[in-house]
């Protein structure tokens, strides 16, 4: 249903379009809707952000787009996913691995947990290329030291024999982007890729992601619950909650005029570095984020809301455009 | 506002083993050299990142650590050589709110058992003046009665988090030590958390040593702020003072680094190079010279002292040499002298 809102593929620099994708997992309590419907578009070289907080279904969102899910229990109930015109969804097994790791690719949380801790460092990011280049084992290590150099690793040549526990964490996300953005690809998927950094590492690592989304023009979809982040890095963002999205917009334009409540709490409710408090306390949004397995009939955030009208308890609002690429999901925004 | 708390010198070294069969030794310095101080009714935030010794601090001032030197004095006296029983006795005026609401309550345990276990520990109470106040502790953390026989995985990490305050402030202790209280809780229900602690706070007369590696969150929470490098304080502030004009080039970079949430700012961002260094061998001279961006000469080779840049604005940096050096035990001497003199002036 909404389909019709992108101006869609026909757009030369579209690069991943998402339409009406519904991730759902059979659970012991019942259908978890994790991903309910969202649309969303990413150009060639933009970065979108999508944030959320635990359970809104971001992550599962980015490992749909790679089909990297357990199935079962996940399924995909409806949608597609065009990348480059060709649906992901509808593909098979043999021409996912083309694309996964080579024209998509994605970093994690943890890059203790994603790299193989009984192999070198080296070995791992060799075999990104002697799998999507069928280059040489000598040829694919010297690749490999090259990589590591880009990516600001001091002494690479002795860092490719060291295995991942002999790395910081912030050195491990380094090699993380290193193998993701071996190939170049033309999307990378960041989930929550400085979250488990050091203040001071998580500037390097952002910093060093957009240096070489400028240099190879790579598109990136950057996951993230921390707003600071998204208004550093993002150019659009989408503001999910329990599977759906509730507010997309340019980045400046979401937090110059946030319409959603929820946006509009969430922004209210994080304490700033930047700005002090002697006025009062911190905005709360009351509750907590329902389970997936039991959500509201109308509007998810309609139990939390400080807006709340009799309509919102019923019926769930569509996401509707109110001005150029500005969209909410609210009874209150744009549905009058 | 009278200190209830002071800290002096504090040290911490763990010992690890190293080498082939374990052979060498060496010393991880956790904590080197801590002093601070916390009033009445005050709150001081510590910051810094991973492997700084910022919960070491904490857990060092409750003694669930035994630190290796220094003098920790709570309202006088100090508890780093008390024998067991005075320790245990004291213990009540001083909690703890660990960062993880779900690994630090007993999952077999109601809330009201959670809750009212520090009262058997602590307090002859009579059941029924015991359940009353177990009833009143929830209720001012904003819990129901009806939530006194759950169990915590009933409860979200927010609700979660709330049982843990209520279990550290059923005895009504004077200090709280948060040990990333909030760190762990989604944004939207931080505020909540945070709130409530500040609120508790004011209607407690509680002081609380916030330990977080979140600059935004301390900036809110504190009244004064610690930050740590490698196991020391490296600037110790009023909050505003050390968030409008921080004087450490640590502190500068840090405070740089976090991300603010205003596409429109744009901002002169201090990259710090590299790790933090391992606090095995800590780098000789300045801790911090190895990644500074104003590190000079002497920064290689000598340590700096701790100087009062301003009055109560204290700075480990060369760059703050031409200012006096600030003794830990100052204060206290100085108020001694002070209490000796009325004491005078009344005979």
């Amino acid at each position: 249903m909404t389909c019709a809102i992108h101006s869609g593929n026909d757009n030369p620099l579209t690069l991943l379009q998402i339409d009406n994708l519904k991730t759902f997992f059979h659970s012991r309590r019942g259908l978890a809707k994790a991903v309910d419907g969202v649309s969303l578009q990413v150009d060639e070289g933009e970065v979108v952000g999508i944030v959320g907080e635990s359970g809104c279904g971001k992550s599962v969102l980015a490992l749909s787009i790679l089909k990297l899910l357990p199935m079962p229990p996940a399924f995909f109930e409806d949608g597609r996913i065009l990348f480059m015109g060709q649906d992901l969804l509808a593909s098979s097994r043999e021409a996912l691995m083309g694309i996964r790791g080579n024209r998509i690719s994605m970093i994690f949380q943890e890059p203790m947990t994603a790299l193989n801790p009984v192999f070198t460092v080296g070995n791992q990011l060799a075999e990104v290329f002697r799998v999507h280049r069928g280059l040489e084992r000598t040829e694919a290590l010297r690749k490999a030291v090259d990589m590591l150099a880009r990516v600001g690793v001091p002494a690479p040549e002795r860092r490719v024999k060291e295995y991942p526990y002999q790395l910081s964490g912030g050195m491990r996300q380094r090699v993380m982007i290193a193998m993701a953005l071996a190939c170049r690809p033309a999307l990378l998927l960041a989930d929550e890729p400085t979250t488990a950094l050091d203040v001071s590492i998580q500037a390097q690592i952002l910093e060093l992601m957009m240096e070489l989304k400028a240099e190879l023009n790579t598109a990136i979809l950057l996951i993230t619950h921390d707003l600071g982040v998204v208004a550093e890095a993002t150019r659009r963002v989408a503001v999910m909650y329990t599977g759906r999205i509730m507010e997309e917009a340019l980045t400046v334009d979401l937090f110059d005029r946030p319409l959603h409540p929820y946006t509009r709490g969430l922004m209210a409710s994080i304490p700033r570095a930047d700005a002090g408090f002697e006025s009062g306390s911190l905005n709360e949004i009351k509750g907590g984020v329902p389970s997936v397995a039991a959500l509201p009939a109308g509007c998810h955030f309609e139990p939390r809301c400080p807006e709340a009208m009799d309509i919102c308890r019923t019926r769930p609002p569509r996401l509707e455009t109110v001005d150029d690429g500005h969209r909410v999901a609210c009874w209150r925004v744009g549905h009058a | 506002m009278p200190e209830l708390l002071e800290v002096r010198r504090l040290v911490k070294h763990f010992p690890v083993r190293r080498g082939l069969l374990g052979r060498r030794s060496a010393k991880v310095h956790a904590v080197d050299d801590v002093s601070f101080s916390l009033a009445e009714n005050e709150t001081l935030g510590l910051v810094g990142e991973s492997g700084c010794g910022k919960s070491t601090t904490g857990f060092s001032i409750l003694r669930l650590i035994e630190p290796t030197g220094g003098e920790v004095r709570f309202q006088g006296e100090n508890i780093l050589t008390l024998a067991p029983e005075p320790l245990r006795r004291l213990r009540r005026k001083m909690q703890i709110v660990f960062q993880d609401p779900f690994g630090s309550l007993n999952p077999r345990m109601t809330v009201e058992r959670v809750v009212e276990e520090p009262l058997l520990n602590h307090e002859a109470l009579s059941g029924a003046a015991r359940r009353a106040r177990v009833k009143e502790t929830l209720e001012m953390v904003g819990l129901l009665p009806e939530h006194l026989t759950r169990f915590p995985h009933e409860f979200s990490g927010g609700q979660r988090q709330r049982v843990c305050v209520a279990r550290a402030l059923v005895l009504r202790p004077k200090l709280v030590v948060g040990d990333e209280p909030v760190s762990a809780l989604d944004v939207s229900v931080r505020a909540q958390v945070l709130n409530l602690l500040v609120e508790l706070q004011r209607r407690l007369n509680l002081s609380y040593l916030f330990i977080s590696h979140d600059l935004a969150v301390i900036r809110y929470v504190s009244h004064r702020v610690g930050v740590m490098y490698l196991g020391q304080i490296v600037e110790l502030a009023d909050v505003k003072a050390i968030y409008a004009r921080p004087l450490h080039p640590y502190t500068r970079a840090l405070l740089s680094a976090v991300p603010v949430p205003d596409p429109r700012r744009s901002r002169q961002r201090i990259l710090i190079k590299g790790d933090v260094p391992s606090p095995i061998d800590p780098p000789p001279g300045c801790r911090f010279h190895p990644r500074c961006p104003e590190v000079m000469p002497v920064c290689r080779e000598q340590a700096p002292l701790t100087r009062a840049a301003e009055p109560n604005h204290l700075v480990r940096c060369h760059l703050y040499d031409h200012h006096d050096v600030w003794d830990p035990s100052f204060q206290a001497s100085a108020s001694d002298a002070l209490n000796r003199s009325t004491q005078g002036g009344s005979a």
